[in-house]
């Protein structure tokens, strides 16, 4: 009896390692931070982007209707991508539309608007990246949907139709 | 004269100490938070756009008078646990920390066990 036991344990505890490493091998190990939801939103201060005035973020979060802050830049393709949706969000006049513009030459991003179109009220610079961290956000794009001062949603990466949908549905 | 070159060479050093210092925490601070872009690599070995921004918020940091630990807060606050290398004792790691410690003593009383038995 003794003798069948360790074999068993050591061929069970093999099965067992088998098993985690094959199901390990299936997930992907690229770590995406949480969503972060009813968070307050940060505060913090920068510069405008066509008038290089100084602004507050009590300053433009001042209401209690909704905001959606899009981090973009003109040299991230899927900002490209994602800017006839926010276009499109634009004309729904429940949502301000905010924009971040992200590490980016002044520029390239004016030309990057004059041809897509301009769908937010107000923007401005995070030059050196440190707004977006603050955040929470770790690359463009990303869309936070705030509401009184609070983040609501969280979106990672380019907007879709399916989610043009359902902030349209938030901001209702 | 010589002392005033004493006084000069005093006055040159301490900026330079304290910058020096603010570096060192700088460093210690950065290799201890995982870089999101590249996954796998610290922020202080990594050079992509997202670290080198959370490089220039530590300094800011430690500017405003932030502690080493507040300043992980910080960032545990925003990420979660996992841009900390070195994670800290709570209820989801303590699996993490215990489990040497278990296997240890595990291996310790078979040992023990065994030295008994021969004797």
């Amino acid at each position: 009896m003794k003798d069948k036991l360790i074999p068993s344990i050591i061929i069970i505890s093999f099965i067992i390692i088998f098993l985690i490493f094959y199901k390990g091998l299936q997930e992907t190990n690229i770590y995406i931070p949480k969503s972060e939801i009813k968070k307050d939103i940060p505060i913090f201060s920068s510069v405008k982007f066509d008038s290089n005035e100084n602004i507050n973020s009590s300053e433009i979060f001042n209401s209690n209707k909704f905001y959606l802050l899009n981090i973009w830049a003109s040299w991230c393709v899927p900002c490209r991508q994602e800017h006839t949706y926010l276009m499109r969000l634009s004309e729904n006049n429940k949502v301000t539309l905010i924009g971040l513009n992200y590490k980016d030459n002044f520029n390239n991003a004016q030309n990057f608007l004059m041809k897509l179109g301009n769908p937010y009220e107000v923007i401005f610079l995070d030059e050196d990246g440190t707004i977006s961290i603050e955040w929470g956000a770790y690359g463009v794009p990303e869309t936070f949907l705030i509401h009184k001062n609070k983040i609501v949603a969280k979106y990672i990466g380019p907007l879709n139709e399916k989610l043009i949908n359902e902030i349209n549905s938030i901001v209702k | 004269m010589k002392n005033l070159k004493i006084f000069l060479i005093i006055l040159l050093i301490i900026p330079n100490l304290s910058f020096a210092d603010n570096q060192l925490e700088r460093n210690k601070i950065t290799k201890n938070l995982r870089c999101l872009i590249c996954q796998g690599q610290s922020v202080y070995d990594s050079d992509s756009d997202f670290a080198n921004s959370m490089k220039i918020l530590v300094d800011k940091k430690l500017e405003e008078g932030l502690s080493e630990n507040e300043i992980y807060d910080f960032f545990k606050e925003k990420y979660g646990e996992w841009i900390l290398y070195d994670p800290g004792l709570n209820k989801n790691t303590y699996i993490l920390w215990l489990l040497p410690l278990l296997i240890f003593l595990l291996g310790g009383a078979i040992i023990m066990k065994k030295l008994r038995f021969k004797n």
